[in-house]
């Protein structure tokens, strides 16, 4: 009967070099290009993602940060350009192979995207029970682990419209690292939640960061979480990387729209 | 001496806005004859899509089971309901007709065949879509518009298989149960009108009705059923799985996937019948 359970689309190893976990580069981006019909969204990205760090993307409303997240997880497929994870090209990749290696991502979503008529519990249970052949109790005891490791443990029997902003957000990232994916991606992950809520979420990204060795990609406008938790930070202008850098390069940056951001969203180092 | 223009009692900018306005004319009118025909790509690359997806493991039993609790089991009520009233409104119409000229006596048998071919599977695939169809386009539009269909993707889960699957083949199972049901309903309630409350011979309905209908005909009825079941999942999925806009675009995709499957189940309904009585379509 295992036959009948089995996911076609099981992980597959990535052909990467031996030595591929040393290299501090975990993504790269080159010349990514992404149109809608005639309006051209991304039109180049070239970006460097570090390997174990907290890497975010910023740039204004309509910059296309939310269409390079949806590239960099393959829910599109660029128009472009290469997307090269430990040297295996993700833009390239279709069907059943892009299914097996979609494990290397973990996804958290701006409204968390958690499944409605399910509990917490089941939610985090659920890339598990899909894709591993655990027993009942190793998946309980996992889940478990995991809800305890981000302080929800004590909501696992609820639905998660029963829960706050901030605890969607931790659930949808104990669901995201369940399968110990090695890049998290967040999708504005603190927009319209309040200040305290936001500085929550914050520690939530550096937490997850240090307790389980993952690469962090933020996408967001929001330059006081910039200050608080980036590692490395790029500026997303028009479709194209208008500068990159440590948040301090960035925020003593001259280019002209990433300086004029920065000096409207009233943020400094200090 | 000027130039010549070619419309000199129409200003140049006047003459090119009403071109634009032709123009535009023009694309709305094609867009609107084509729409059917994109409508019906769509749906048979999502059926493709679905056959595709539905041949390969994993069977996800538990969500077959939860789809045909869904549709075959919650809409028990709501066909018996309207089953025992269509089939005492045909009684009454019938047996009212026949007097006309001494024929009441084939009520029976007139009520059982119509309710085996036609009203049975037609009547329960509207109940069907008006109550699980368009819960299915709700859910899986507000799963679409709050991410958790892109969230399956990113867990390397294919939605279709997971979504989509599910429902068509509850659709193709229960429908025609539920068809079976309207039809002993029906029966039951043509019975009590033409019989209680008009005062037929019971002994004579029941012999002309078992004289005239046969497994052929109920056959028919169940054929149909199962067509209809795999379209009105298939139009729910479709809008419900493409949904966009937000909350006012599920309400869209609802209002839609109703329409177009009480739509499609009557077309349906008269090219089945041609088809399976070698009368043509035309």
């Amino acid at each position: 009967m295992k036959l009948f359970r089995r996911n076609l689309i099981r992980p597959v190893r990535s052909p990467r070099p031996a030595d591929a976990k040393d290299d501090p580069i975990h993504v790269r981006i080159r010349n990514l290009h992404k149109s809608y019909g005639d309006h051209h969204v991304l039109r180049g990205v070239s970006l460097d993602v570090h390997r174990g760090k907290t890497n975010l993307v910023i740039g204004p409303s309509g910059s296309g940060k939310t269409v390079l997240m949806r590239q960099l997880v393959r829910l599109e497929a660029p128009d472009s350009g290469e997307l090269l994870v430990d040297g295996v090209d993700f833009a390239k990749l279709e069907g059943l192979d892009l299914a097996a290696r979609r494990r290397t991502f973990g996804m958290v979503f701006q409204m968390s995207a958690l499944f409605d008529s399910m509990t917490v519990f089941d939610n985090v249970a659920f890339p598990l029970r899909e894709h591993t052949d655990l027993s009942r109790k190793e998946v309980r005891d996992r889940v478990m682990d995991r809800l305890a490791a981000l302080g929800v443990a004590g909501a696992s029997h609820k639905l998660p419209a029963q829960l706050s902003g901030g605890m969607q957000k931790r659930v949808a990232v104990a669901r995201a690292m369940i399968l110990e994916s090695e890049i998290l991606i967040y999708d504005e992950p603190t927009t319209g939640l309040d200040p305290i809520t936001t500085e929550m979420v914050d520690d939530l990204i550096v937490e997850a960061e240090e307790m389980f060795g993952v690469t962090s990609i933020v996408i967001s406008h929001d330059m006081a979480s910039v200050v608080r938790i980036a590692n490395y930070l790029s500026f997303l202008h028009q479709g194209q990387i208008a500068a990159t850098g440590t948040p301090d390069e960035l925020l003593r940056s001259e280019h002209p729209a990433t300086a004029e951001f920065i000096r409207a969203s009233r943020v400094t180092l200090e | 001496m000027p130039d010549a223009v070619p419309n000199a009692s129409e200003p140049p900018e006047k003459t090119s806005k009403l071109r634009e306005a032709a123009r535009e004319g023009a694309d709305w009118l094609a867009k609107a004859l084509l729409a059917p025909f994109v409508e019906i790509g769509e749906l048979s690359k999502l059926l493709f899509q679905a056959v595709f997806w539905g041949i390969r493991p994993p069977y996800r039993g538990r969500l077959f089971v939860e789809s045909m609790e869904f549709i075959g089991i919650g809409s028990i009520f709501l066909v018996s309901l309207t089953a025992v009233f269509v089939g005492g409104v045909l009684a009454l119409q019938l047996v009212d007709g026949f007097r006309d000229f001494g024929a009441e006596n084939q009520s029976g048998a007139v009520i059982g065949l119509a309710l085996a071919r036609e009203v049975g599977p037609v009547f329960a695939a509207l109940m069907v879509t008006s109550r699980a169809g368009s819960a299915m386009t709700t859910e899986l539009g507000s799963m679409r518009v709050t991410n958790q269909i892109d969230a399956l993707v990113t867990m390397a889960v294919e939605p279709v298989q997971y979504l989509v699957v599910p429902r068509i083949v509850a659709g193709f199972v229960m429908v025609p149960v539920l068809t079976m049901l309207f039809n002993i309903v029906g029966v039951f309630g043509a019975f009590f009108v033409a019989v209680s409350l008009l005062g037929l011979d019971p002994g004579v309905f029941m012999d002309r009705l078992r004289w005239l209908v046969d497994w052929d005909d109920v056959s028919q009825g169940l054929i149909k059923a199962m067509v209809f079941g795999v379209s009105l999942t298939l139009i729910a999925c479709r809008q419900g799985f493409y949904a966009k806009g937000g909350a006012a675009g599920v309400g869209r995709a609802t209002n839609r996937a109703v329409v177009h499957s009480a739509i499609a189940i009557l077309m349906l309904d008269y090219l089945v019948t041609s088809l399976v009585l070698g009368e043509g379509f035309f």
